[in-house]
């Protein structure tokens, strides 16, 4: 049975995003949930399925209390930090496919900035195989994700000649369409080329503003099947393709010790069944979000994508394909770099709009399908959304 | 000085590793079944499943594959800027480790290193890299 076209997102919600949100996570992903189904026109009571990260501190059962859900027959969580932001929702569509529930809401909230932050280093003494992972890391000071993407990138960056100038080009277009985006960090806040340089190095060669932001804030998509999402109060974005992905050799973050260092297989092979589940292909694909924890890993997945060969990413870059006139407008809410970081769940949102018609930042050109992608150097996943036909 | 750098946490698939390092030693696992070597160190073989395996040697000897230079956020314990890279060792397997005895601006793809064990001031030993020539050789 093919997950294709059976399911759609029929709702979005966002809090607002701040770096420090004075309430609880709870709170914030109560808040989300109950705008996901407003903007579905569902009441709360209608939810009966609840996935999230296993990284999110709140459970599934204190959501549903919270919000006044409706008896659940299915809940979730899913590994691997910002690499489980497609995965949360092949779970919603796996549970509405096979029927095991109606509406399932997918979100993500965290105190990211004001609470426990991400980039705080890894430590603690129970011993588990994620642990021992850590262990070869965390002796020698590599102990936040810019120290180990940065390894990646570096190598990458050396092979195919991309410049720190390129990486500033990404950061760039995606602080432009923050600008314009009033829930974005960078809403109203331009980023010089002379400013992206003269930013300080966190670790060569990635500098602050290759760098997604820490933010307070939650976000929830609601999926539904498609037929009923017909019914409902939006324009559905339907799920043509959806898939995780992990290959051999995976590790989390450390993927140092394949053959090849320049390329990103897991992503890879979550474009592959992304695009066969679908039935399309990189010249269907409209507009994009990609995963933006740092700045490097969207010219690396404009590769892994096939929007380009190897080693050409960083030429669609220099041509502004990521703009909003380009080939493949990216981000076009500032992404994780510029509008938040709710580990990839706003860039679920952002696609859906996109689908609707309704980006802020929405391309004059007709937007057919969107690709979004999870997490980069980590076990992940890759969806297209289209317009339904 | 402080607690030092953070400690491995130590089980049953990394302990030995330590304990050769601290014996002055850069450890290899490899298969006894059908002779791979690996690292990260792994209880089962990926090739062949065998659970069979024993630590081999290493001659310390090998090159810069990649690297990066933390400078920011400073955690106790090491010294900034600190470099890490990845080394490819002339028996075929990758090791994560820090690059000393070498200038930031100085680090180079493909340059060759060689392995010497270093005693923090806590008492704890690790293996590291120095540019090969430096003095690093056992």
């Amino acid at each position: 049975m093919s997950l294709k076209d059976k399911t759609a997102i029929a709702g979005i919600g966002v809090t607002g995003f701040s770096k420090n949100s004075g309430v609880s996570e709870l709170s914030l992903a109560a808040q989300c949930v109950k705008a996901a189904c407003d903007d579905a026109g569902l009441p709360t009571s209608a939810i009966d399925g609840l996935v999230t990260y296993t990284l999110d501190s709140t459970d599934e059962i204190e959501v549903a209390r919270a919000v006044g859900a409706g008896d659940l027959s299915y809940f979730s969580q899913v590994n691997y930090g910002g690499g489980a932001a497609v995965g949360v929702i092949l779970q919603a569509v796996m549970a509405v496919a096979t029927g095991q529930a109606e509406n399932v809401v997918c979100w993500r909230a965290m105190n990211g900035r004001s609470g426990q932050r991400m980039g705080q280093g890894v430590s603690g003494n129970i011993i588990s195989s994620d642990l021992i992972h850590w262990s070869w890391y965390m002796a020698y000071g590599m102990l936040t994700p810019g120290s180990w993407i940065a390894m990646i990138a570096n190598k990458y960056m050396h092979t195919y000649g991309v410049t720190r100038e390129d990486l500033g080009r990404v950061a760039i277009s995606q602080r432009n369409y923050a600008t314009t985006n009033p829930r974005a960090f960078g809403y109203q806040k331009p980023l010089t080329m002379e400013e992206y340089l003269a930013s300080k190095m966190i670790a060569d060669p990635l500098c602050l503003y290759d760098f997604c932001q820490e933010t307070d804030g939650g976000c929830a998509i609601l999926i539904t099947s498609a037929e009923r999402a017909r019914d409902l109060k939006q324009k559905p974005a339907i799920i043509r393709g959806i898939t995780q992905a992990s290959t051999r050799g995976q590790e989390q973050m450390t993927s140092y010790y394949r053959s090849e260092l320049i390329s990103l297989p897991e992503m890879e092979m979550a474009a592959q069944r992304a695009y066969a589940m679908a039935g399309l292909g990189p010249e269907d694909i409209d507009a994009a979000s990609l995963y933006d924890a740092f700045s490097s890993e969207i010219i690396m997945q404009l590769e892994s994508f096939g929007f380009a060969k190897p080693g050409e990413g960083v030429e669609l870059v220099r041509e502004g394909a990521l703009d909003i006139d380009g080939r493949l407008p990216n981000n076009t809410h500032g992404g994780l770099l510029s509008e938040a970081y709710i580990h990839g769940m706003n860039n679920i949102a952002e696609a859906a709009r996109l689908i609707r018609g309704e980006s802020g930042n929405q391309p004059s050109k007709n937007v057919e399908h969107v690709l979004v992608s999870s997490g980069v150097g980590v076990p992940t996943g890759a969806m297209i959304l289209g317009v339904d036909a | 000085m402080g607690a030092g750098r953070i400690k491995p946490p130590l089980g049953h698939d990394n302990a030995w590793w330590w304990e050769m390092a601290d014996q002055g030693k850069l450890g290899i696992q490899r298969c006894k079944n059908c002779g791979v070597l690996r690292h990260p160190p792994s209880p089962m073989c990926g090739e062949c499943q065998s659970l069979d395996w024993e630590a081999i040697e290493s001659t310390g000897a090998g090159t810069i594959c990649s690297f990066t230079v933390l400078r920011h956020p400073q955690f106790p314990g090491y010294d900034y800027p600190l470099i890490i890279v990845l080394i490819d060792l002339e028996e075929g397997t990758r090791i994560t480790s820090q690059l000393v005895d070498c200038e930031p601006e100085a680090v180079e793809f493909g340059m060759p290193v060689q392995m010497r064990i270093q005693e923090d001031p806590d008492g704890f030993k690790l293996p590291v890299f120095a540019p090969a020539g430096t003095g690093g050789a056992a």
